[in-house]
């Protein structure tokens, strides 16, 4: 710590960093627009400007940048000197110059950078009245709205874009007054973070597409602190509700998790929760073969148990999308034996493998923050940008941080942006990727080696032999792969804080103990290495944990005893395993009930459907990748007979059983879970007690500005009914409640007095160092076991040899349309491809297929038929599916099979 | 005592004085245009709707008797799905009209708003949009604003350049 003199005040800072952090830090407004807390300094802007003095005798000084000037010891500065004052009142003027008379119709409106900033230096009155330069826009896909007559060229697009995520079809063209940020022609943004242009922004160029349709304002939405449930990371969220529907998904920080930044899936998915597929009453099945029609609530629960009552076995299937707390209310109704996780034997053995091997590393497992920081990473065959993409923008930040480590012995600060990417160049430290085909990190790997799940647990094998595990090395590898073994096993062992990233996309769990092994290697050679895995779904992890046999053995169980009642949680079963596999437990079970907040296959077969609560709907928790268990709230009451999948299930409960269990409110539940399975006790850790107070107050969920109270529901009923009751958290629905600062883990929203766009940020980040005692940022349940040395995985697969007429097939990930959820929002619907097949070009032509020729495989009984597409990356005698996409069926692979032309008549 | 009949004096004078009473409501008497009365929505000289639902009016509204969706059309243009005021709680405090940036929203001077039923004070657009301009007569909103609508393009508005053509190398 140091000690600088703001208006001649001394203050204690971090020294080395730079003096407008130091000063947002320190609650001070200071008005900024180029500088970025994850993206750091490059003084374009000039708009945060102080003056400096030399010592306390100067009485002249000088205007420095704020955000270029190390906090030194005596720094001495002001922000209220008339001449800064003056200085940065001139520069907002002229920024405005062309700016737009559009804020009225302008979506940033009302939580606009800009707007705070013209609002803090005080310029309310123009005085340029000569034409303003105005821009055509580009249609930039379903996820951006562009409106470049609004721009300030303040550059953080691009450096967003291009620097930080990577991307290359986003640039900035022209000159002087004429700088265009744009893409060289229309066209959908190509990068799966475009999102977050809309929050990087400071202004209205770009904007969220889909709340435009649906439009509300910052003040009127109703959010509350939530978790994204679109893939494995638990990247923490801030949905906004209004007039009862869902309408936009905000960043909500957590320096463990997310960070600043979100990816697009998570972002965009949400628009499920309002779509016509949502089930809102209680319905029952008349007759077989028939669809169900709406039942009324208590009818329904009446006949749900009078079928379930003489069924001996009830079979409860529950779901790695559902809450820990709905699939322990379904383990407590079926009983552990009757508990069935509702995934494939596969993917059940895979997250226990992955699971186990996080259980017996040395280390916990990194968090992205850890991932990001990191100055060496393997990838081992998950293709991160399409199955938990927030991962990947980690990863791909982790190769700036070893140059940059460097960069202190050219005495250039951590956080000057443009002089440490000079001092860069195209340099970039240590990443490398070992995948079955290309992906998106490649363009900053060092190396790159692409291979089938086989050939890839063989290459990291030799690794960890190389870093003297000891196992057989693998034969018969060639000298260039040789060469790179030991340029890994080099690079990992000499690097500081090296992360090893695999997971379950490959369906290899060879795969996954073969990372694992390397890590141990690591481990025993005196490092101390990361070890991640990414999964399939947003529970996964807290689905492995509670445990639970696999789908196919609750088929197998329902298929022998006819007596069976199946009850299924919030789960498409037909998304899991293949249909006639499924056939013998829809058939030939006597009920089938099903609680889903979703339409799909399974709901239609059910007897009685009860509609459960979506994310946004109910309080649960997930465990993410790392084991990292955080609450979600609630954001809005579901609509009509909805409510959450653990209450549907105490409801279904036998009397003496429901006495047993408090289920009243979700605190309830949550103590009953931690005191049945203590393994799962830190959860009560993960929120604020239902009964928590601010000075005597809720926390608001409605901003204090919320509008409409007295006439949002006026044309139904002109009398007001009271705000609904929330048992389960300190949260209100209502505007009345505590509405200052809180902990991001029980913030309803980011600001800070004067500040109302996502900029509010960095100002009360430090000031909330003080409430950190109150901090919720998740609670790991991976309980590590004693490092007792429990052996290598020894076994070898053999090396990948083509076959003359079938071809391995391996599963392909797309980011837009594999995970069931998002896939039903209208804008991730649009960017989702047809489902394919991809050869080498040479397979193909050897098949005679050309792009997009029909071509049939069969596997395992199912015959499907694909469009072709050719996929330079994979080896020859390889085909990758494009796995999960909607008309793909369930397939368990890597497999053999035959392909076919198909031959149009 | 001469005071006692200089008082009865004057109050009989009264007595023939003209009155200032008006018969209301067989007689209306003068309201000024500012008087802040029943709220309506105007139209802009082209027509079309004022509002460009920017939720302002909603925001400033002390009592939140103003609810409103916001959508636009093929073009672009922004307006109102849904406007409601429910007239049972407003207080007439003009705070709206003020906050509107579009001069969409203006208060009357028609205060005769009384009903049976409550249910009935609640307005919806059709109730609240007149034909006119109300107060103020030559305000366009998008005739200053940089979006662009249909009918008026990127840099057809008052004191704008022609879009900035990107692919020229002139200064």
């Amino acid at each position: 710590m140091t000690t600088i003199y703001i208006d001649n005040r001394p203050y204690e800072v971090a020294e080395g960093q730079n003096l407008l952090r130091a000063c947002l830090s320190l609650g001070f407004n200071l008005p900024y627009f180029c500088w970025h807390p994850a993206m750091h300094s490059v003084g374009a802007c000039r708009q945060c400007a102080v003056k400096q003095f030399k010592d306390e005798n100067d009485t002249k000084g000088r205007i420095v940048m704020a955000c270029m000037t190390p906090a030194s010891e005596g720094t001495r500065i002001s922000i209220d000197d008339p001449e800064a004052k003056a200085f940065r009142a001139g520069v907002i003027e002229l920024l405005m110059v062309n700016h737009p008379h559009d804020c009225p119709v302008c979506d940033e409106g009302g939580e606009c950078h800009l707007q705070d900033m013209t609002l803090m230096t005080g310029h309310t009155y123009r005085r340029y009245r000569f034409a303003k330069r105005t821009h055509r826009n580009q249609d930039l896909g379903p996820f951006v709205t562009h409106e470049m007559n609004r721009c300030i060229a303040c550059y953080r697009c691009v450096r967003f874009y291009r620097d930080y995520a990577g991307g290359r079809d986003f640039d900035v063209f022209q000159w002087h007054n004429n700088v265009y940020f744009g893409r060289q022609s229309d066209g959908v943004l190509e990068n799966e973070f475009s999102g977050n242009l809309v929050e990087v922004c400071p202004t209205g160029v770009f904007t969220d597409k889909t709340l435009a349709r649906h439009y509300a304002r910052k003040w009127d939405l109703q959010t509350a602190p939530s978790i994204c449930v679109h893939c494995s990371v638990g990247c923490n969220t801030i949905p906004g509700e209004r007039y009862g529907k869902l309408r936009r998904i905000r960043n909500r920080y957590n320096r463990e998790v997310n960070g600043y930044f979100l990816c697009d899936r998570g972002r965009y998915g949400y628009e499920f929760v309002n779509g016509p597929q949502r089930i809102r009453r209680a319905m029952f099945c008349y007759q077989p073969e028939t669809a169900a029609e709406p039942f009324g609530r208590l009818a329904a629960i009446e006949r749900a148990r009078v079928l379930l009552e003489p069924c001996q076995h009830v079979l409860g299937i529950g779901s790695p999308r559902a809450s820990l707390e709905a699939n322990f209310a379904l383990w407590t109704l079926v009983g552990p034996d009757n508990f069935y996780r509702g995934v494939s034997a596969k993917e059940c053995r895979l997250t226990d493998t992955a699971i186990d091997m996080m259980r017996s590393s040395d280390m916990p497992a990194p968090s992205l923050h850890d991932v990001e920081r990191s100055d060496a990473v393997l990838v081992l065959g998950e293709d991160l940008t399409n199955t938990a993409p927030m991962l990947a923008l980690a990863v791909r930040h982790s190769t700036l941080q070893r140059e940059i480590d460097l960069t202190e012995k050219l005495h250039i600060h951590w956080w000057d942006d443009a002089a440490i990417r000079v001092a860069l160049q195209q340099r970039r430290g240590p990443l490398f990727v070992a995948t079955p085909a290309e992906t998106k990190l490649d363009d900053v790997a060092t190396h790159i080696y692409h291979g089938v799940p086989d050939d890839l647990v063989r290459f990291a094998q030799a690794i960890a032999e190389a870093l003297t595990a000891p196992i057989r090395r693998p034969e018969g590898m060639s000298p260039d792969l040789t060469a790179l073994v030991e340029k890994v096993a080099e690079t990992l062992y000499l690097a500081q804080r090296p992360v090893i990233v695999s997971g379950v996309g490959c369906g290899s769990e060879e795969l996954i103990r073969a990372a694992a092994n390397i890590a141990k290697a690591l481990g025993s050679a005196g490092r101390r290495p990361g070890l991640a895995f990414a999964f399939p779904e947003c529970n996964s992890v807290g689905l492995g944990l509670l445990g639970g046999g696999s789908l196919e053995e609750a088929c197998r169980v329902a298929t022998t005893d006819r007596a069976a009642a199946v009850v299924v949680l919030e789960n498409n079963l037909f998304r899991r395993v293949p249909e006639p596999q499924l056939r013998s437990l829809v058939d030939r079970s006597r009920h089938l009930i099903a609680i889903d907040h979703e339409e799909n296959e399974t709901t239609d077969f059910a007897e009685i459907v009860f509609p459960s609560a979506s994310f946004a709907e109910s309080d649960g928790t997930l465990v993410n990748y790392e084991g990292r268990a955080q609450r979600f709230f609630r954001v809005l009451v579901g609509a009509e007979e909805t409510q959450e999948s653990w209450r549907w299930i105490w409801e279904l409960l036998p009397k003496e059983q429901q006495a047993a269990h408090a289920w009243e409110s979700f605190d309830g539940i949550q103590a009953d879970l931690a005191q049945t399975m203590p393994a799962f006790a830190p959860i009560l850790q993960t929120s604020p007690r239902a009964v928590v107070r601010i000075v005597g107050q809720k926390i608001a969920r409605q901003h204090a500005r919320f509008s409409g109270r007295t006439a949002i529901h006026t044309d139904q009923d002109v009398r007001e009914t009271p705000p609904p009751v929330d048992r389960d958290s300190p949260l209100t629905f209502s505007m009345e409640g505590y509405q200052r600062m809180v902990p991001l883990s029980i913030a309803p929203r980011q600001w800070a007095p004067g500040w109302n766009s996502p900029q509010a940020l960095p100002r009360f980040q430090e000031e909330l160092r003080s409430l950190q005692e109150l901090d919720y940022r998740g609670q790991t349940l991976i309980a590590r076991l004693p490092s007792e040395e429990s052996g290598y995985f020894a076994s070898l697969p053999p090396a990948f040899e083509r076959r003359p007429d079938e071809w391995l097939l391996i599963s392909l990930y797309h980011i837009f349309g594999a995970e069931e959820l998002s896939v039903l929002a209208p804008a991730i619907a649009q960017l989702t491809p047809p489902p394919y097949l991809a050869l080498h070009p040479d397979d193909a032509d050897e098949l005679g297929l050309d792009q997009d020729d029909e071509v049939e495989v069969k596997i395992g009984g199912q015959t499907l038929r694909l469009a072709s597409r050719w996929n330079l990356s994979l080896a020859r005698g390889v085909a990758g599916i494009s796995v999960g996409l909607p008309g793909v069926p369930p397939l368990e692979l890597p497999v053999w099979a035959g392909l076919k032309r198909v031959v149009s008549a | 005592m001469a005071n006692i009949f200089t008082t009865l004096w004057r109050v009989f004078r009264h007595a023939f004085r003209p009155r200032v009473t008006v018969q209301y409501p067989e007689q209306k008497f003068y309201l000024p245009p500012r008087w802040r009365g029943r709220i309506i929505l105007s139209r802009d000289p082209d027509g079309e709707e004022r509002c460009v639902a920017c939720y302002l009016c909603a925001v400033a509204c002390p009592v939140d008797c103003i609810a409103l969706q916001a959508t636009e059309d093929e073009h672009g243009r922004r307006y109102p799905e849904f406007f409601r005021i429910n007239f049972s709680r407003c207080i007439f405090c003009g705070f709206c009209e003020e906050a509107c940036p579009t001069y969409a929203i203006q208060l009357t001077p028609d205060m005769e708003m009384s009903e049976y039923r409550r249910q009935d004070m609640v307005y919806e657009k059709e109730d609240l949009l007149i034909e006119g301009t109300g107060k103020y007569r030559d305000y366009n909103y998008y005739r200053v604003a940089g979006l662009a609508i249909g009918g008026k393009d990127k840099g057809e508005a008052e004191r704008e350049q022609a879009p900035v053509d990107l692919r020229s190398l002139l200064p």
